[in-house]
């Protein structure tokens, strides 16, 4: 993975820089030690890393601005950072950049149940905001695997997804307002409590932006009262090609799980070791959650049960209890651990049409063969949402870059059928140098005149998202 | 200029000399209010030759359609695999006095969203994917056809409710929805509207999941719906009506239908003398909005929960004749919200933005943005402002 080469102008500017930073922010929020800024060094995609320049931890918007001004007034790059749970590389830093972690701005601002939002510091983990509402009966509903750890800035920079987005939407479906800090330091509010914006809707566009058009400080989230129950139901199939089928056909019914999640036999295997959650050893399993009162959850629970015994499932099992609906979803919640006993993974993100699912899960067995590495899925069937897991040995030269190129076929194989490189993860580093598999120039220049709006002198994490070709010009002005 | 596909539209903007007013159907145009830009020798560009469906998987909830293709059309080709776009497109038609047929890429340029919007979401969010022309002749995509997508900037957001001002839309591909086996709605009759709305607050934040939550204050009605399977729909109007203290009238499918179709419509207001504005702000705050309008409203419509806020007001005759725009807007400013000038005579409109002034910075964004995607200045100029 190529980075810019860092600006050497810069580098040598580090004492200058750090001492005007001081000017603004307090010591304990300037980490400029290389022993310290170290900590900084990687994200999820703890592959590549690089420690940063300096690390800021400002605690309010103000200090965001003073310290955007700064490095925006000395030509610093700024890589904003949330909890640093990307898995794309979002946060990874440069060795010019000063990284902008938004850790300390975790207070609730408002919360308004007649008007159903809350607002928070972006530093704030996902949970935690469910966590603040939960006692009167809400809940903030995008549900990112990493919800424990991740904060909502870093939702709103990558627009994360969830394993319960097929019924409630992804971050931009449940984000109302944003206060932004631009990076020449100019503070700006965009949406609000309102739907809908009054003009160009640049609350959408923002979302999904992975930090490189502005710095969100604040967030009015939308929150919903929380469903009365929810029970899952697991299904077992012989192959993978009747389980995308059954898929299809419930969501031909009209009925809305909240979730529909799938696996594979080797990702089965490998979590029944780890976790035992009683997973019948098959070839493909569902987990299909719905959610109500105890009759509606029966009644949605019996059609689809109904649909499954249409496909001659090789197992069905209803969940009656707390417990049992626990053990159902046991496994499929540590399928990652589990993969990451066995080796290093790389977890991929691609989204395909559900009525391609068979052909893809087939072509994806036939290039672990090609390439000599084990693959497992598991991933959110109902939105089409894949996540191969790679798995390969970082120890052993080669490997990475073995997995790498098989995974940007995978990737190129859900560009052809008509998805896309990621659902929910980003693009990042990981995905940047692909982009052009499934975009043209012009589509890309377009996207590109945005930050050139936002960010003309390209300083917000600049060598992401876009291929350093197509940023080239535009970092270097 | 009635460009027959792609290609052709990519010449006639590449070949455009002057501005140009893009026309879907022409059925909800906001037009002009207050530039002169697009009363002079205008081109007029109309997009419903582009048409037709070039995709539709029923079992993958997948359609996508030329941005000239009819509402109508795709909604009953929805409808016959049981399936409808979630976001109920508002049929203005009646309220603005137009006649027409919409086409889906002016659903998608007005964001054009209806009750459900509460439960499901606006256009936008149904949207995921567009293909474009923007103002220089160059074709964009962005988005794609499936239902989650990150792969770069989002402009399916950005190109959703930009009337028309960043490109011209080629083609669209949405998210449908099943249509649901049963609907119900609560009705109350005779609730002043802030009483109206905190009962609507109460549905909103209770676990029954309410796809409509209106009050029309001329009729005095304010109702609640929920759809779904039919045991659960039973379920929840008892639960809910439960909640709300008792008493709720239950008013179930076709006459349900009927109900929202007017309050999707604003059909309480058509054919009314006066202007008509479309009010967003946080729900709680729409009565108070119209009570502090005072005697200017001649009546309003409160859906989305109280949110949005559709109010028929006096135009005043007169030279400072503003349909109460710079009291209303200074209102709206203070709880946070926007108010769009939807219906007016031509006397206010000439005064009156008809899209709510923004801040400065965001102003400055969005005019960098429109430099970008249409540099020459001929898309729909003027028209957001």
């Amino acid at each position: 993975m190529d980075m810019p080469v860092p600006n050497a102008a810069v580098l040598a500017a580090k004492e200058r820089i750090v001492a005007r930073l001081l000017q603004v922010l307090p010591a304990d929020a300037v980490i400029f030690d290389p022993a310290e800024t170290r900590a900084y060094e990687c994200d999820g995609l703890a592959a590549y890393r690089c420690p940063p320049l300096v690390a800021v931890l400002p605690r309010t918007t103000d200090e965001v601005s003073a310290v955007l001004r700064i490095c925006h007034e000395m030509g610093v790059p700024v890589v904003p950072r949330g909890s640093g749970t990307s898995l794309a590389g979002g946060a990874l830093p440069t060795a010019d950049c000063v990284i902008l972690g938004v850790a300390r701005m975790n207070a609730v601002l408002e919360t308004d149940y007649e008007n159903r939002f809350i607002r928070v510091q972006s530093g704030r983990t996902n949970l935690s905001v469910t966590g603040a509402v939960e006692a009167d009966g809400f809940f903030y509903a995008p549900d990112p695997s990493s919800q424990l750890a991740c904060a909502i800035a870093g939702n709103i920079a990558m627009n994360s997804g969830g394993a319960h987005c097929l019924k409630y939407g992804v971050t931009t479906n449940n984000l109302l307002g944003v206060t932004l800090v631009l990076m020449d330091g100019e503070v700006i509010e965009i949406g609000g409590a309102h739907l809908d914006p009054a003009g160009l809707d640049l609350l959408g566009v923002i979302c999904g932006s992975e930090g490189q058009l502005g710095v969100v400080t604040e967030a009015t989230l939308r929150i919903l009262a929380k469903p009365e129950g929810a029970r899952p139901v697991l299904i077992g199939f012989d192959s993978s090609e009747v389980a995308g089928a059954c898929v299809s056909d419930i969501i031909k019914a009209g009925i809305l799980p909240v979730a529909i999640e799938f696996m594979d036999r080797p990702c089965i295997r490998a979590t029944e070791a780890f976790a035992g959650a009683g997973y019948p050893d098959c070839e493909a399993l569902l987990i299909v959650e719905v959610e109500g009162s105890d009759a509606e959850i029966d009644e949605q629970l019996a059609r689809i049960c109904a649909i499954a015994r249409g496909h001659n499932p090789v197992e069905l099992r209803e969940s009656r209890s707390e417990a049992e609906a626990k053990k159902i979803w046991l496994g499929r919640k540590s399928a990652f651990g589990a993969m990451g006993q066995i080796n290093d993974y790389m977890c991929l993100d691609g989204t395909i049409p559900v009525s391609s699912l068979p052909l893809v899960l087939r072509r994806i067995g036939e290039m672990s063969a090609e390439f000599g590495l084990d693959v497992g899925n598991v991933f959110h069937a109902g939105d089409g949402n894949m996540h191969p897991l790679i798995l390969y040995d970082a120890n052993k030269p080669g490997d990475l870059e073995l997995c790498e190129a098989f995974g940007a076929e995978i990737l190129k194989l859900c560009v052809e059928v008509g998805g896309c490189l990621t659902g929910e993860h980003g693009v990042g580093i990981e995905k940047r140098d692909l982009m052009s598999v499934q975009f043209t120039a012009a589509d890309m220049e377009a996207q590109a005149w945005v930050k050139d709006v936002f960010d003309p002198g390209w300083l917000l994490n600049p060598a992401k998202v876009f291929p350093l070709a197509v940023s080239a010009g535009r970092r270097a002005r | 200029m009635r460009p027959g596909d792609e290609a052709e539209l990519v010449a006639a903007l590449r070949g455009a000399t002057g501005p140009l007013r893009i026309v879907g159907g022409g059925t909800r145009h906001l037009g002009l209010g207050g530039t002169a830009a697009l009363a002079g020798a205008e081109g007029v560009l109309e997009t419903a030759g582009m048409a037709g469906v070039s995709l539709y998987e029923p079992e993958a909830l997948t359609l996508v359609a030329r941005a000239g293709t009819s509402l109508a059309a795709v909604a009953a080709m929805l409808a016959g695999e049981r399936q409808r776009l979630a976001f109920e497109v508002p049929d203005l038609r009646g309220l603005l006095g137009r006649q027409g047929t919409s086409t889906l890429g002016g659903v998608v340029a007005a964001n054009a969203s209806g009750p459900r919007r509460i439960q499901v979401g606006a256009c936008r969010d149904s949207l995921l994917g567009v293909r474009f022309v923007d103002g220089a002749g160059a074709v964009i995509k962005n988005g794609g056809r499936v239902m989650k997508n990150v792969t770069g900037y989002d402009l399916v957001k950005l190109m959703a409710g930009s009337h028309g001002t960043l490109g011209v839309l080629c083609e669209v591909s949405f998210k449908v929805q099943a249509e649901p086996e049963a609907e119900a709605t609560l009705v109350w009759q005779g609730l002043a509207a802030e009483l109206a709305v905190m009962a609507l607050s109460t549905a909103l934040g209770s676990p029954f999941d309410v796809s409509g939550a209106a009050h029309v204050a001329g009729l005095g009605q304010t109702m609640i719906r929920l759809e779904g399977m039919a045991g659960s729909v039973a379920y929840r109007s008892r639960a809910l009506n439960a909640a709300l203290g008792g008493g709720w009238a239950v008013v179930t499918d076709a006459a349900s239908a009927q109900m929202w179709r007017g309050v999707r419509d604003v059909a309480a207001l058509a054919g009314r003398p006066g202007a008509v504005w479309r009010v967003s702000v946080k729900p709680a705050a729409g009565p108070q909005v119209v009570a502090a309008m005072g005697a200017r409203v001649r009546d309003a419509v409160y859906d989305w929960g109280g949110g949005l806020v559709w109010l028929l007001c006096d135009e005043v005759a007169g030279a400072d004749a503003d349909a109460g725009a710079s009291e209303l807007r200074r209102l709206v400013r203070g709880f946070g919200g926007h108010a769009t000038l939807i219906r007016a005579s031509d006397a206010v409109r000439q005064r009156v933005p008809v899209f709510h002034p923004e801040a400065a910075g965001v102003v400055a964004l969005s005019r960098g943005l429109r430099a970008k995607f249409d540099p020459r200045g001929i898309l729909n100029p003027g028209m957001m402002g």
